[in-house]
């Protein structure tokens, strides 16, 4: 049986429970969610547990499914990315030569122009879903895990074991798999912790700038925008979201932090 | 102790004591501080305006791309800015009322058709320059002109000729219009050196004050015009405009003493924000309306029942409780309210009343699909909001709204005036005919609901030159009822202009004709030294 | 020429060439942003015969090649051009924002990259024990909290309660240098907090990568303190992954700064750029397209060539 440490664990309970809420928000949210139930901004009581939002909506209500379309375009984001991300990243650095710099170069050629005005100029072309949302931030983030994973990849391809493994006469499969994505793991997790938050930031920021997911629907950093003007008043409604933001953010870092632990211990044998 | 209180107050109105000091002292007697703080406010505004000091206000609508070209003037920092180094022939008072200023008088032939605007002498220009009528006329050219890209452009198009005797302009239009002079009063017609031909740009006017250095869309600092002609204006030494278009950041700069006045203060947190020390929230009802339009040319809307029935499927009041907080006032589907002269207020108001909005949608035929309302940020403070308000009391009537936000870049090009059902706002007119004739005429460039009817102009036009109040009243009213019960038109609701100054500021007055007493708080209000 | 060298000057060679291409990406990017410049500038003002008089006057009817190539040569002789909006010539204007944007990213830097190194070497010292868990949970808070919230509460408390520092950091060349620092402090600290935990994390993470290594068991073996095995063999061994993401965080605060601009009401660059997007200004937005990418490529180009450097497999060649 393997040992959680507690802040582990207090990072799997959160993380948990915030995809459990996810999942299952239409059942367990006490109204509906694009529901006035009340006056703006009314402090927490017994029949609005957070109080309510910027127009009377039940701000619980709001939270649990703000919770579902942050954490699945998080998370969604988040694999877009890794996956093309690394992959790329990984054979870039195999491959050498002409194809690694030609990736290299158009990476960097995207990631010149900010993050921002391209999503702004992408997201103004075309139309806005949640579709189209998830493979711009996707794949605007997988050019930074791209040069993370190919900096890391190139270090060890010139590793002796993996020269050992291609004298062997392995395939560039095997090496980018077993030998590479072994031994980058612990960095590349470590990252893909802050992508995820990043993810959740960077869709609160197109919120903000009004090209986030479309209303009613909302997602948290949605919830902070629409209730920001509170804020140096201490509404709740603004500092909520925040507060879940936060520290969804956390907990997942804090996972990701122990499965960093974890490899390396398996890795290393040294504690 | 009064008497004592009387001393310190006279110590006040002879400029012999400071606010810090007079509100220490009175408090010490034992008046609560915000007592004090009145008291010394009525006694420093009985002394009449002072000179001195500076003055810096924080405004929203602001942009780096901004020009100082008056033709171009749309945003309210540019407004703003606008106000403090231009004159026009004439302004609006806040009563209504036509106020000479570099027009010293006007008239008008028996028939309304001509105008005379007899132009004041001895006014320079910041460069030296003699104000003559040849600078008028070019103004009014340069707005005219087929080459202009001016805002006034459709308000000035109605004039036929122009011509200069002595130091008077005439100008003669194409049809009789009682209202002309508020025309003249447009902000886009400041008067500039030669019509401002030579250079639009170069920020050189008759207004109290000049300008020294120009950021756009950041700061721009005036001092105060030596040889101004008007000397009830223009009290303090300078004068500084911040653009600061976060709502947040507005209010924290005036709370941490930053600036002395704001406008836009978002009716959510003005009543906390009233609250604060050192300030106070100031709102007055005006003209100005928050929308939502159909264009009646578009295959959904051209089916009367269905405007109907989302006229009815709206409820004002929440709009008006939730989103301008109280500070406004319920529409009526047409866009005039009490604030205009020659208002009929026997018109019934149209209430929310989700049974009679399904009975209209059936009737309509309305295959049930979602109907698109398009919102943004950028249509009027709430719109996403009151977009979502409207969407869910129509689902009580069983109407399907859809609510979609766009970018608030280009909103004003892809969506106003384009798509079929849109979040708008309009800030009103200081007559009906100029309301009426802005965007509800067949022929009217911004007649954004495509309300085109012969009849509605035959009224319009008879109106105009109709010199009878009560008959003109009778005429507005009809265009009103049509416009209310057929027009692609919703209007929930007239919105306040909510501004906050800090208390150094003095000489505020409430001006229904917009915020910040029209841009004219800059230069006719005083700060405390 | 010694190989390093070779791959050094390579790599420079590309930095430019790539320059060129990001200057293509740019020109035809802002071809098809929607709307309409004419249309945009007049806003509800505009009409049909207002619209057709400024697209005219305003050289918008030319073939896009053409435009293309005009625009880069004067851009090579430093002329970038002047502003459809307001007619201001766009280095001059430009040049005052990036000055902002380059003080207060400078400003950002110099206290956040040590800041982050050092917290990032202490993290790895007392690696699992309490520094390194507090250090661990509070840039972890700060980096996920939204920074717009971090603007207005930082702003609310400091400047509007206790007054320490003004909320609007509006700076302008009236100002002192002191007048300017303290101007800028709340957005300084924003800043920080940040990109504080990235690069933190990334250097915690890259070293202790290192300390699996055989050879700093060895140095440990030998004998060497804690401290001392971090700074004479793991920190240099580091190095690639650290600097690669010290750049990209100061590629960001050089350009992705626009909300914390628009919550301190900054004039820097990312404002003015947003501001042109919006209104359809395609000399500025292409310009500081080009700027924005020289920046970036620059900034990158450095990463790449201290990786180079930094590696001994590369730097001895078998």
């Amino acid at each position: 049986m393997m040992r959680i440490p507690p802040a582990a664990a207090i990072g799997l309970f959160f993380t948990g429970l915030y995809f459990f809420i996810a999942v299952f928000a239409p059942w367990i949210a006490p109204y509906g969610m694009t529901e006035v139930v009340g006056d703006v901004w009314e402090p927490a009581s017994r029949a609005h547990w957070l109080g309510t939002d910027s127009i009377g909506r039940d701000l619980l209500t709001r939270m649990i499914y703000g919770g579902r379309t942050t954490i699945f375009i998080a998370t969604a984001a988040t694999a877009i990315s890794f996956v093309t991300g690394a992959i790329l990243g990984f054979t870039a650095a195999v491959i050498g030569g002409w194809a690694d710099q030609i990736l290299s170069r158009l990476v960097d050629l995207i990631m010149s122009i900010p993050t921002l005005i391209f999503a702004l100029v992408v997201l103004s072309v075309m139309p806005v879903n949640t579709l189209t949302l998830l493979l711009v931030m996707g794949f605007l983030d997988a050019t930074r895990v791209y040069r993370l994973s190919r900096a890391v990849a190139v270090d060890i391809n010139v590793m002796d074991y993996v020269e050992a493994a291609r004298l062997r006469g392995e395939g560039r499969g095997w090496v980018i798999f077993r030998e590479i994505l072994p031994n980058a793991l612990s960095p590349l997790v470590a990252e893909m912790g802050m992508r995820f938050i990043f993810m959740v930031l960077f869709v609160s920021t197109l919120s903000f700038l009004g090209l986030g997911v479309q209303p009613p629907e909302a997602d948290w950093g949605g919830i902070v925008k629409e209730n920001k003007d509170g804020i140096i008043y201490g509404i709740p409604a603004a500092l909520v979201p925040a507060v879940a933001i936060a520290t969804l953010a956390i907990s997942v870092n804090l996972v990701a932090d122990w499965i960093l632990t974890r490899t390396t211990s398996l890795k290393g044998g040294r504690g | 102790m009064n008497e004592k209180l009387e001393y310190l107050k006279s110590r006040v109105a002879a400029r012999k004591m400071s606010r810090r000091e007079f509100v220490g002292r009175a408090t010490a007697m034992g008046v609560s501080a915000a007592a004090a703080g009145s008291m010394f406010a009525s006694a420093a505004r009985a002394a009449g305006p002072m000179r001195g000091g500076t003055l810096r206000a924080g405004l929203s609508g602001g942009a780096s791309s901004d020009t100082l070209d008056p033709a171009l003037v749309a945003s309210e920092a540019t407004h703003g800015i606008l106000r403090c180094w231009t004159d026009h022939l004439v302004n609006v008072s806040p009563s209504g009322e036509i106020v000479p200023r570099l027009a010293e008088e006007v008239g008008s032939s028996p028939d309304a058709k001509t105008w005379h605007f007899r132009i004041r002498k001895g006014v320079e220009f910041h460069n030296g320059k003699t104000l003559t009528p040849e600078d008028v006329v070019a103004t009014i050219e340069r707005h005219t002109g087929d080459e202009a890209k001016s805002g006034a452009q459709g308000i000035v198009k109605g004039i036929e000729s122009m011509a200069i005797q002595g130091d008077t302009v005439s100008i003669t239009l194409s049809q009789a219009n009682a209202d002309f002079p508020y025309l003249m009063a447009d902000y886009h017609l400041a008067i500039q050196p030669n019509g401002g031909k030579d250079d639009p740009n170069a920020g050189i006017g008759t207004g109290a004050y000049m300008i020294e250095s120009n950021e756009p869309g950041v700061r721009t600092a005036f001092k105060r015009n030596p040889n101004d002609w008007d000397e009830n204006r223009g009290y303090a030494d300078n004068v500084e405009i911040l653009v600061i278009n976060d709502a947040t950041a507005r209010t924290s700069a005036l709370q941490s003493g930053q600036v002395d006045m704001i406008n836009r203060v978002d009716p959510k947190v003005a009543g906390l924000l009233d609250r604060a020390p050192n300030l106070t929230v100031k709102n007055v009802s005006g003209r100005g309306h928050y929308v939502f339009i159909m264009r009646i040319e578009t295959d959904e809307f051209v089916n009367n029942d269905l405007r109907m029935a989302l006229k009815l499927a709206i409820n004002r009041q929440e709009m008006v409780d939730k989103i301008l907080r109280g500070y406004g006032s319920a529409g009526n589907d047409f866009p005039i309210n009490a604030a205009y002269p020659l208002f009929d207020d026997t018109i019934e108001q149209r209430e929310y009343d989700p049974e009679k909005a399904a009975e209209y949608y059936r009737k309509s035929g309305h295959d049930g699909s979602p109907i698109i309302l398009r919102t943004s940020d950028a249509a009027f403070p709430g719109a996403v909001e009151a977009a979502q308000l409207f969407q869910e009391s129509a689902k009580a009537a069983g109407i399907p709204l859809e609510v979609k936000r766009e970018p608030s870049d280009g909103y004003w090009s892809e969506v106003w005036n384009v798509k079929p059902f849109c979040a708008s706002y309009w800030s009103g007119r200081p007559t009906q005919d100029q309301m009426y004739s802005t965007a509800y005429l067949s022929t009217a460039e911004w007649n954004d609901t495509q309300w085109k009817r012969p009849e509605f102009d035959a009224m319009l036009i008879e109106a105009k030159a109709e010199l009878d109040p009560a008959k003109r009243k009778e005429l507005y009213s009809r265009m009103a009822r049509m416009l209310r019960d057929e027009g692609g038109l919703i209007l929930p609701m007239f919105n306040d202009f909510v501004d906050a100054i800090s208390t150094r500021v003095m000489g505020y007055e409430d001006d229904p004709n917009g915020e910040l007493m029209d841009h004219f708080a800059m230069q006719r209000c005083w700060v405390e030294a | 020429m010694h190989p390093v060298m070779k791959l050094v000057a390579q790599r420079l060679a590309l930095g430019i060439l790539l320059l060129f291409a990001a200057s293509v990406l740019i020109f035809a990017g802002t071809q098809i942003l929607p709307g309409d410049v004419a249309q945009s500038i007049l806003g509800q003002s505009a009409t049909e015969k207002t619209l057709a008089n400024l697209r005219e006057q305003l050289g918008l009817n030319e073939p896009a090649v053409t435009r293309y190539f005009k625009w880069l040569f004067s851009a090579l002789q430093g002329d970038l051009g002047t502003a459809l909006t307001n007619g201001a010539d766009i280095a001059e204007s430009l040049g005052r924002r990036l000055k902002n944007t380059l003080f207060l990213a400078a400003c950002a830097a110099v206290v956040s990259v040590p800041l982050a190194i050092a917290l990032g070497l202490i993290a790895v010292r007392f690696r699992d024990r309490w520094p390194d868990k507090l250090i661990s949970a509070l840039t972890l808070t700060t980096i996920s909290i939204p920074e717009f919230l971090l603007g207005y509460v930082l702003a609310y408390f400091i400047a509007v309660k206790l007054g320490w520092a003004p909320s609007v950091a509006m700076i302008n060349d009236s100002m002192s240098l002191f007048e300017k620092l303290q101007a800028v402090a709340l957005p300084v600290a924003v800043l920080t907090m940040v990109v504080l935990a990235h690069m933190m994390r990334m250097t915690r993470a890259a070293i202790l990568n290192v300390m699996q290594s055989a050879y700093i068991e060895t140095a440990e073996l030998k004998g060497l303190s804690g401290l001392e095995v971090i700074r004479r063999h793991a920190l240099p061994n580091a190095i690639a992954p650290i600097v690669n993401v010290v750049m990209l965080n100061l590629a960001y605060l050089v350009v992705g700064v626009v909300v914390v601009e628009v919550v301190f009401v900054y004039p820097g660059l990312g404002q003015y750029l947003v501001d042109h997007v919006s209104k359809r200004d395609v000399p500025v937005v292409q310009a500081c397209g080009l700027i924005f990418a020289a920046v970036y490529i620059g900034l990158n180009m450095v990463a790449d060539i201290v990786s180079i450097l930094a590696n001994p497999r590369l730097r001895h060649p078998k």
